[in-house]
């Protein structure tokens, strides 16, 4: 029998496999759109980057 | 023939299909979870983005649904006693006990996660004490242990419009705490109607309902007591900075149909309630749905009309 002949096992569990891909898809749309919301909303988001960042280097009147 | 089909020839008829798990998450109490804690995050006075909200309303619903996975697991023995839940997927042996508790557990750690990446570990937090408190204090606790079990345990169902309140503003306040108090006293006046025309399923699964310990007279005259209780806490909500004009108005006529309801049942005989099906008794059950729901429908509607200049007072 050939491994690519539709199995009855494959018929039986085709709606079960189709809602957990389809959940997994509908996550890693959420995850993506999550994070692109949080980096578009973010305002402060701030990374190290090696670079002067202004919030936390004191101003020249602080400093005194 | 191969071995595959030796292995799986052998499987059960009654295999679980994706929609037994997506039962086991109770959609229809979700349904009632996702509208007032979308309700509790509208009507507060800071905007979230539209993806978080969403997506905090989204994993609020999924914690839920696994606290509902997780009373399903531990009360499956009940719903093999009782008509009402002989047809879920652990009776009907679609799905075992182990899947409901694992899928309970994980969609517990998972929605709890998801909601404080995306809003605040504030509302985090309080997803999963809420999670606990339906899992382990309502289903493990009090539900077989006393006839107060649908009161204190319905905490548990009011506390999601404080969560959305709390993804918005990160904490708790009087009109959060008011919205939560009325799903609370709304609790048992219907749950207690269910269980007057539910009768034989909750003596059959020897569940403390109060129709069982302290008779069906008394829960008439409960009913009655809850739905005049709740009277000055949904009036008292329409005074915060979330009430309003419209709210008002529809809180008045609302507690006044549910206190007739309310003095309607407990006036009634049990052979009056017999000889007519239980009519009276269904109605207000089904009135009670329509209270709820038009109650934060006008906590709703307040907070659009805000938007354009008018609603609030």
């Amino acid at each position: 029998m050939p491994i690519t002949e539709t199995h009855e096992i494959h018929k039986r569990r085709f709606g079960r496999n189709l809602g957990v891909a389809l959940t997994l898809a509908g996550f890693v749309a959420i995850v993506f759109l999550l994070t692109m919301s949080k980096i578009r909303n973010g305002g402060t988001v701030e990374a190290f980057d090696h670079a002067v960042r202004p919030s936390i280097t004191q101003s020249e009147g602080d400093s005194e | 023939m191969s071995d595959f089909t030796a292995n799986t020839s052998s499987s059960t008829p009654q295999e679980a299909q994706f929609s037994d798990y997506f039962a086991l998450l109770k959609p229809r109490v979700m349904s009632l979870v996702v509208f007032t804690a979308f309700v509790g995050l509208m009507v507060a006075p800071v905007g979230v983005p539209p993806m978080v909200g969403f997506t905090a309303i989204l994993f609020i619903a999924l914690g839920g649904g696994a606290s509902g996975a997780l009373n399903m697991w531990y009360d499956s023995d009940i719903d093999r006693v009782m008509k009402r839940t002989s047809g879920r997927p652990i009776p009907a042996g679609r799905v075992t006990e182990g899947e409901a508790l694992s899928l309970g557990l994980w969609l517990s750690a998972l929605s709890v996660v998801m909601l404080g990446l995306a809003a605040n570990w504030f509302a985090a937090a309080f997803l999963a004490f809420t999670i606990f408190f339906y899992a382990v204090v309502y289903t493990m606790w009090l539900k077989r242990l006393t006839p107060q079990n649908i009161v204190i345990g319905g905490a548990a169902g009011a506390f999601p419009p404080m969560i959305g309140w709390a993804v918005a503003t990160g904490g708790v306040s009087v009109e959060s705490v008011l919205m939560f108090c009325l799903t609370f006293m709304w609790t048992p006046p219907h749950f207690w109607a269910l269980a007057l025309f539910m009768k034989s399923d909750y003596d059959a699964a020897k569940v403390p309902m109060l129709t069982v310990t302290h008779g069906r007279p008394h829960t008439r005259k409960m009913i009655l007591i809850y739905t005049l209780l709740l009277a000055p806490v949904a009036i008292a909500t329409g005074l915060t900075s979330i009430g309003g004009p419209v709210y008002m108005a529809a809180a008045i006529v609302l507690n006044v149909l549910f206190v007739k309801g309310g003095y309607d049942i407990w006036r009634r005989s049990e052979d009056a309630a017999k000889a007519d099906d239980f009519k009276t008794e269904k109605k207000v059950f089904r009135f009670s749905l329509l209270y709820l729901f038009l109650h934060f429908g006008a906590l709703l509607a307040e907070a659009g009309l805000r938007s354009f200049g008018l609603g609030g007072w």
